[in-house]
């Protein structure tokens, strides 16, 4: 019998509260999932950066436009996705924040900080446009061979900024 | 209710800026920039942000604080950090800007580091 996935997803106006909010819920199931406090915090930290992404970058702020967010508990993993109704960017056109000459910027840190925080991370196009952004976090007590998410980085990157 | 309160001390022309809470998109990045960029308009360029009781920086919060930076330098002077908590601190080192900021952990060490 296939294990059962538990699901959530929420559609968020565009507007800086969605951040917050969507951070609330992630971090709530987070806990009841059975992370602890420091998971719970990078958990949180990276859905943050992900729906501010959304909204500033990726529907650039608009408030006509949606931020869905979507949260999957299998029995491996919690899977977090944050899409936009902007154009979409590649990972490989992000500025490294931890080059020399990107230090000072004032942005394009966060996707850095979700490639940091969380087990995986990578970005889709959506199916109907926008950015997916697709992040997931190994439960608690099952290891975590390939986990980059006790704080330091393996890889870099930064928001993006569309053209 | 703010996410961020800012009160400021001023010593032998230091300014210190005690802040709480949380320095994050919105309103605490805001009175963030707000409170450095009244500072300098007030000729106050010697300015040591304690962030003993800012227990969340996000990105954006971040990008303040280097704006602030780059902000005060701008105008000879300079902007040190007091007291981080684990998570500010391992915040600033991942993102590599401990190579930025002159960072202290005693109030009259970073008071005595603008002789």
């Amino acid at each position: 019998m296939a294990a059962e996935t538990k699901h959530l997803e929420v559609t968020l106006d565009t507007h800086v509260e969605s951040v917050n909010l969507a951070e609330e819920m992630c971090v709530r199931v987070a806990e009841a999932a059975g992370f602890n406090e420091d998971e719970c915090y990078r958990i949180g930290m990276s859905v943050r950066e992900g729906v501010i992404n959304a909204f500033h970058y990726g529907n650039q702020e608009k408030p006509e436009k949606k931020i869905h967010l979507a949260i999957e508990l299998t029995e491996e993993r919690m899977i977090i996705h944050v899409l936009d109704e902007g154009k979409g960017f590649h990972l490989t056109d992000v500025p490294d924040p931890l080059a020399q000459e990107n230090l000072l910027s004032t942005s394009g840190r966060g996707i850095f900080l979700m490639k940091a925080f969380m087990d995986e991370f990578d970005v889709h196009p959506g199916k109907t446009g926008g950015a997916e952004l697709v992040m997931a976090k190994r439960l608690p007590g099952l290891g975590s061979p390939h986990s980059n998410g006790n704080g330091s980085a393996s890889n870099s990157g930064a928001p993006h900024q569309e053209a | 209710m703010p996410s961020l309160f800012a009160t400021t001390r001023e010593y032998s022309g230091i300014t210190l800026v005690d802040l709480s809470g949380r320095i994050s998109l919105g309103d605490g990045s805001a009175l963030l920039r707000k409170t450095v960029r009244d500072l300098l308009d007030e000729g106050r360029t010697k300015i040591i942000l304690n962030l003993g009781d800012v227990n969340y920086i996000d990105s954006s919060g971040i990008g303040e604080l280097v704006s602030g930076f780059t902000a005060v330098r701008n105008r000879g002077g300079e902007l040190k950090l007091l007291n981080l908590t684990k998570k500010v601190h391992d915040l600033l080192q991942i993102t590599k800007l401990f190579t930025v900021f002159d960072v202290f952990n005693d109030e009259s060490m970073a008071m005595r580091s603008f002789d």
